[in-house]
């Protein structure tokens, strides 16, 4: 189903960190961008569409406009809204927001942290941009730390913070079909396996909570009203984000699952795990029935490695992306 | 990351280098100088295991160990357990502690990465334990000791979740990022091929709380299982293992951390680069040490002599003694090079070359004036002319002497 393509260099190696690759398709100048988080930089490679023109680019972990190099940056990701897309970087420090192509720091929200430190880690993790004008980032604590950006400017403030999760945040997502009918925006997960469903606003709406049973989650994704859930022990679920009826569940990975992403348009699903392997999954749905059904596609095994980032590179699905812990190469994959 | 990751790293370390010195005493050592001539008697290996395993797991030490910080840099790590290494008679060139720290570093990182599920490092740190308390197994003050330091540990993790293990886990990953040095003994068990990198397997027993691959399973509104279908998962897997045990004492199953010299006859040496790679030699490239060092400072690592780093270095060093080599019998010297030319060619190529530690100055709002001239002492190795006036400054001057 897939062929393997000429990887794309980096300048550093992936960190084993989830959900460690973004991607960000920009159209109309043929470009796509990647980024990978290595301890406290993030590696950021534009490449052209006729895979002749890389250009990279290194973004350091910052406490304030200082550029730091004891905090470890946890996740990077492109966070598209209609009228800007902006880079967000979560570290042990802080929230670093950027222009899209990394050149300008916009935005930088300081965590709160002890002052001597306590048996907790603190940092943040988890990015999702939600509807016109949110972002939402989590945090070791169980918060979720909700922004208002304007459509141009560096006037970004934090509008509410979301105080619902007992542990860590791991990963959250927004509804990606575009379909306006979903009435849940935004999906948190956190390290017990407990799923948030939110309606953004001026004050969010928690619209149900589902449950992890200790069993940590460490990629979410939301799609057409659908949570599908990776968790830990290598399992896939599919949950029913309003009512949190369980739709599927899969025994996908033999381990920690470190990545999931949907393409939108077509309803195909990657999962990424620990045990060097790639998979490609369909979604369907019946609107009649509410109904979801998953289906095994493919799988691509990346000898000898874990893997701790994998993204589709267009909605369709055509073509996906992959990153290993201590690869310096992104690693990428088409259809045919 | 995690503030709970340093002692995990420091006893595994440790355990690890305990192995390679068990294993290295047991062999004859025979330099070219007289007065070192001979082989290590069973009191003086017993004696030397001692010493290191009463250091590592000294009560003081374990109590700074296991309050909640960063974990330091390779250089601090290297720092610390030379110094733990040198609270015994024993002695240690800088090239072959440089040597017997990238195994230790290897070993660990191996069995870091494929640890089935984050918390059996715990399980991984209790087969360093079982086995160090073996080595002492004639001593019951140290086995005491060393259970009560168990005791701690027990107390500290066995309340975290899969997700903080795995924070955990992700911490040491950083710290191992990019070490890809050879060892034989692996090379030789098909565990790291030949670009360094290990070897991870698609088959065998999946870990405790995981299902083998391959099952879709649908659910009806009313939760009832509607339909199965399978799918092929790419890999042979099998079902789990029966769970080791996180107390005391008892199976531990994974076999992980266990002492692979043991069951090896040969030297463990670390191999040179592709270019001068022989499956059949056991020969260091001495390029590995410069090739490593280089490695090293691409690496994230916080910058090692922050004043932060030096202090929580102190504390936990503070209490340490270092054994005077020259008092009654000459120093026991241990190579972990297959000759002493070796050694002494390894060590004189690493003279000059030393791992460049850039101190921004300019930048790092902990420099100061003394600290730099500390840092300039300590990056050119010359001789500290001056007497030691404080506890810090002793310190460092035992660092000097590294």
């Amino acid at each position: 189903m897939y062929h393997k393509e000429k990887s794309i260099q980096i300048k550093s190696s992936a960190s084993a960190l989830y959900n460690n690759l973004s991607v960000l398709r920009i159209a109309p100048r043929s470009l796509t961008y990647f980024a990978v988080v290595h301890a406290n930089v993030v590696n950021m490679v534009s490449a052209s569409w006729d895979s002749l023109n890389y250009s990279h680019r290194q973004l350091q972990s910052k406490e304030g406009t200082v550029a730091t190099s004891s905090s470890l940056i946890m996740q990077a990701a492109w966070c598209v809204l209609p009228s800007r897309d902006l880079l967000v970087l979560t570290s042990q420090r802080g929230i670093q927001m950027y222009e899209s192509d990394g050149s300008i720091m916009v935005y930088w929200h300081a965590l709160e942290s002890p002052e001597t430190p306590t048996a907790q880690a603190v940092f943040a993790r988890g990015i999702a941009a939600v509807r016109e004008n949110y972002i939402c980032v989590g945090t070791s604590t169980g918060s979720v730390l909700v922004f208002d950006v304007p459509s141009k400017g560096s006037n970004i403030t934090l509008s509410e913070v979301l105080e619902e999760h007992k542990e860590s945040i791991t990963d959250m997502a927004s509804e990606c079909s575009g379909s306006l009918d979903c009435i849940a925006d935004l999906v948190s997960a956190d390290d017990s396996g407990l799923l948030c469903v939110w309606k953004s606003g001026e004050d969010f709406q928690l619209l149900n909570k589902i449950p992890g049973f200790d069993m940590c989650c460490s990629s979410v994704k939301l799609w057409k009203g659908t949570v599908v859930a990776g968790y830990g022990t290598g399992q896939i679920r599919l949950y029913e984000a309003i009512t949190g009826i369980l739709h599927a569940e899969v025994n996908a990975h033999a381990r920690w699952i470190y990545s999931l992403d949907i393409a939108p348009f077509t309803g195909l699903l990657l999962s990424a795990a620990e045990d060097s392997l790639v998979r490609v999954w369909h979604l369907t749905m019946t609107p009649e029935t509410n109904n979801v059904e998953i289906e095994h596609m493919y799988n691509e095994c990346v000898t000898d490695t874990q893997i701790c980032g994998a993204k589709f590179c267009d909605g369709d699905g055509y073509a996906f992306a992959v990153t290993g812990y201590d690869l310096t190469e992104i690693i990428r994959y088409t259809q045919g | 990351m995690s503030l709970k990751t340093l002692p995990l790293l420091v006893l595994n370390l440790g355990g690890e280098m305990l192995y390679v010195l068990d294993q290295r005493l047991q062999v004859p050592n025979i330099p070219e100088d007289k007065a070192q001539k001979g082989v290590w008697s069973e009191d003086d290996r017993k004696r030397v295991m001692s010493d290191i395993i009463s250091a590592l797991f000294n009560k003081p030490f374990m109590e700074e160990l296991l309050k909640p910080q960063d974990i330091y840099s390779h250089k601090a790590m290297r720092t610390l357990l030379t110094r733990i290494a040198h609270s015994s008679i024993m002695r240690l060139n800088p090239a072959s502690m440089e040597k017997l720290y990238d195994l230790m570093v290897m070993a660990l990182k191996y069995q870091v990465l494929l640890c089935p599920r984050p918390r059996d490092l715990l399980l991984v740190t209790f087969n360093h334990i079982d086995t160090i308390r073996h080595f002492v197994s004639h001593n019951p003050r140290l086995a005491n000791q060393i259970d009560e330091s168990q005791r701690q540990f027990i107390e500290m993790y066995k309340h975290l979740t899969d997700g903080e293990f795995q924070l955990i886990r992700q911490t040491l990953l950083i710290f191992f990022q990019d070490v890809h040095v050879r060892v034989s003994l692996f090379l030789r068990e098909k565990l790291q091929s030949p670009n360094g990198r290990f070897v991870l397997s698609t088959s065998g027993p999946v870990p405790q709380g995981s299902d083998v691959p391959g099952l879709i399973r649908s659910f009806n509104c009313n939760g009832k299982e509607q339909k199965r279908r399978e799918f092929p998962s790419g890999g042979t897997y099998t079902s789990h293992m029966r769970e080791g045990s996180f107390d005391m004492a008892g199976d531990r199953v994974i076999r992980l951390g266990t002492n692979m010299y043991s069951e090896s006859a040969e030297n463990t040496q670390t191999t040179g680069t592709p270019r001068r790679f022989n499956q059949n030699s056991q020969q260091l490239s001495h390029s590995t040490l410069t090739e490593r060092r280089f490695t090293e400072t691409k690496v994230y690592h916080p910058n090692p002599l922050a004043k932060e780093e030096l202090n929580l270095l102190a504390r936990l060093m503070g209490g340490m003694e270092v054994q005077d080599p020259h008092s009654g019998n000459s120093g026991f010297r241990v190579n972990l090079f297959a000759t002493d030319q070796e050694e002494e060619e390894a060590e004189s190529e690493t003279d000059g070359v030393f791992a460049v530690i850039n101190i921004q100055a300019t930048q790092d709002h902990h420099a100061n004036s003394e600290l730099a001239r500390i840092a300039g002492e300590f990056t050119d190795q010359e001789e500290t002319s001056d007497a030691p006036s404080s506890k810090g400054d002793h310190l460092l001057s035992l660092m000097d002497e590294l």
